[in-house]
């Protein structure tokens, strides 16, 4: 008897908790509660608790993949269903992928927080209007060295000491990127990265084959970790990843090179075929919201587009000439367009002889 | 008899129907697939159409490009990996082989221990061994200063040895990798050996070394074909350990495969590229076919 009204009792209690969940879960947000959301990113790319927030005011569970280079990702969402919901494509996959008809139009009513994002990018060249995608961070390449290898103690602000120089012989990675290989190599010889003549490239590719005894490595976006085990001390990188391990070892700094470089944005999209697409603008808009994006940024140490995030960063990351370059050089850099899917063929092709030669 | 011979047959049928669809769904449909993209061309921004053509193909044999140059050092390391592992793998082998009963159990688990490892992860344990600041440089950094300490600092500043992103560390990675694939071969047809013959050989005068290559190699011939070629096909193909062990010169063919299908987004070409390493694979498996019909031939 007893027994029998405990466990009543009990199934009552836990009738009650139900109750109390599904109402907590229907009073807490008017989106529909739903199962998760797949999130393919870069890694290193996110804030320690940005998920798992997101899902305390959503009830969404976002599971996170790590994609490595923009081709992989393109790789994946070209073959469809590859079941992801929110994308971190950079600027010129964003016109490659939004041409190929592989990226979901924006709901924009549904990302109110797109007021927080600074009106210089709202309407970049390779996305006009934001109809595919919104900025997530900016990045530069540059170089990071480490300052006690360098030569007279000098700053090696010039891509010369990566491209054309014997100085830092077998202590310097490329990254291993055909395109921005071959791009920034124009650069370094007075040409813009986009629009690069035959012949310049063929001066390119001679350049780094005559450079690449003196190259230790190509490395796979990983330049940081070989200068912070000093396998190398002078590594062709983007800022932020630089910036994140110059907080583990003050002896390394990063240069954005006097020629000038590129700059990149990577970018939240939502493929055409996602599962969730609802979902995945809710997560969006979460993302741009001010105090978690400068939960974000505060972790990755990207410079951030999101104008309402910044003003809520300390002064450590605002003032940071790594993370945000001095305005007279960041002039000097340009983004890299999408020149067509043939142009990645010529410059793979290049890097693939100069590897071979 | 008639009866139960026909039940056996249905029985066998019925048995082979599952390995039989998979094997045809997930392995010879895809390829097939595969195989007729190398017959295609890119349209457009994501589209490929078979056209028949054999461009890709001429693309590969064209003198002018790398490719070639790049199946020739994937073979040549391939090569070098065999050999080290059938140099390092047979005394192994035979060392497994003449241990005591108890001790070969253990000795054939120790061999087959790393497959427990995902191969990701030894390569980066390899990784931590081969950096300038790796166990082995810092070892070496610390024997150094003693004998610099004894010498009275006549041998100079310390230079750490270059390992990592050399094809050096490409070879000692696809060895480690690869040497287990040898070793099981050739111990399953050493411990087959009829150990009497090694006796005769041994009491009819013979020393241990020509006994070794008078009667235990051709006797294990059959184990080396197979470990040779279970070590050459892999090594031949690996695409980890260059990329991650390799320097700015250590590109094999996987990896140029690998960039085709992602950065160049050609996969004809990259499809052409793949099916010749098939190519080649099926003329090892040939050769091998060859040997033992000869092999056996002669035992006849």
């Amino acid at each position: 008897m007893s027994l029998g009204s405990s466990r009543r009792s009990l199934l009552t209690a836990m009738g009650a908790a139900a109750v109390g969940i599904s109402f907590g879960g229907l009073s807490g947000c008017t989106k529909p509660v739903s199962k998760s959301i797949n999130f393919y990113n870069w890694d290193t790319y996110i804030g320690d608790t940005t998920l798992a927030d997101f899902e305390k005011e959503t009830g969404v569970k976002v599971k996170m993949s790590i994609f490595a280079t923009n081709d992989e990702l393109f790789a994946k969402i070209k073959t469809g269903n590859a079941g992801f919901d929110v994308i971190v494509p950079s600027n010129d996959f964003v016109t490659y992928m939004s041409q190929a008809g592989l990226l979901l139009p924006l709901d924009h009513a549904k990302l109110p927080n797109l007021k927080n994002i600074d009106p210089a990018f709202m309407n970049p060249p390779y996305d006009p209007g934001r109809k595919f995608s919104v900025p997530y961070t900016w990045l530069v390449l540059g170089i990071g060295y480490r300052k006690s290898a360098m030569k007279d103690g000098k700053v090696p602000d010039s891509w010369k000491w990566l491209f054309d120089s014997d100085v830092y012989k077998g202590r310097m990675a490329l990254l291993q990127e055909a395109g921005d290989l071959m791009r920034l190599g124009a650069k370094y010889l007075g040409h813009s990265v986009n629009g690069i003549p035959d012949e310049m490239l063929k001066q390119v590719e001679a350049m780094l084959i005559k450079q690449k005894p003196y190259i230790k490595a190509f490395h796979n976006d990983d330049g940081q970790d070989m200068l912070l085990s000093k396998e190398v001390d002078i590594v062709m990188e983007y800022n932020g990843d630089i910036a994140q391990v110059m907080k583990e070892d003050p002896d390394l700094d990063f240069v954005v090179p006097k020629e000038g470089s590129q700059i990149n944005s990577d970018t939240l999209a939502i493929p055409k075929d996602a599962p969730n697409p609802e979902e995945a603008h809710a997560f969006i808009n979460y993302m741009m919201d001010a105090q978690a994006g400068a939960k974000i940024y505060e972790k990755i140490l990207y410079p951030t587009p999101n104008a309402a995030a910044k003003a809520l960063m300390p002064e450590s990351y605002k003032n940071n000439p790594v993370i945000f370059p001095p305005a007279e050089i960041m002039a000097k850099c340009e983004y890299a367009a999408f020149e067509g899917p043939a142009r990645a063929q010529v410059y793979d092709a290049a890097l693939t002889r100069i590897k071979s030669a | 008899m008639e009866q139960g011979w026909r039940q056996a047959k249905g029985m066998f049928w019925a048995m082979l129907t599952a390995p039989l669809f998979w094997l045809v769904v997930f392995f010879f449909v895809p390829l097939g697939i595969v195989w007729l993209y190398s017959f295609g061309e890119n349209r457009g921004l994501i589209d490929i159409v078979f056209t028949g053509t054999w461009s890709n193909y001429a693309h590969i044999f064209d003198l002018t490009q790398p490719y070639l140059d790049i199946f020739v050092k994937s073979l040549w390391i391939a090569t070098l990996t065999t050999f080290f592992c059938l140099v390092l793998g047979f005394p192994v082998a035979l060392a497994i082989t003449f241990a005591p009963p108890k001790a070969k159990a253990w000795l054939l688990l120790l061999v087959m221990l790393p497959f427990w490892t995902n191969l990701l992860i030894r390569t980066y344990a390899l990784m931590a061994f081969l950096r300038t600041e790796g166990y082995i440089n810092t070892t070496y950094h610390v024997l150094f200063d003693m004998a610099n300490a004894v010498a009275g600092g006549h041998l100079g500043t310390f230079q750490p040895m270059e390992l990592m992103n050399t094809n050096f560390a490409v070879v000692l990675g696809l060895v480690f990798v690869n040497l287990p694939f040898m070793i099981l071969p050739l111990y399953s047809t050493l411990d087959r050996m009829d150990r009497s013959l090694l006796e005769a050989s041994l009491d009819l005068g013979a020393g241990h070394i020509s006994t070794l290559f008078n009667i235990v190699v051709p006797m294990a011939g059959a184990g080396i074909v197979s470990g040779i070629l279970i070590t050459f096909i892999p090594a031949l193909g690996s695409y980890l350990t260059p990329d991650m062990l390799g320097g700015p010169d250590s590109q094999m063919i996987a990896n140029v495969i690998e960039s085709q299908f992602k950065r160049a987004n050609n996969w004809p070409f990259g499809a052409a590229l793949s099916f010749i390493l098939v190519y080649m694979t099926f003329i090892g498996i040939a050769i091998q076919g060859l040997l033992e019909r000869k092999d056996a031939g002669r035992s006849a």
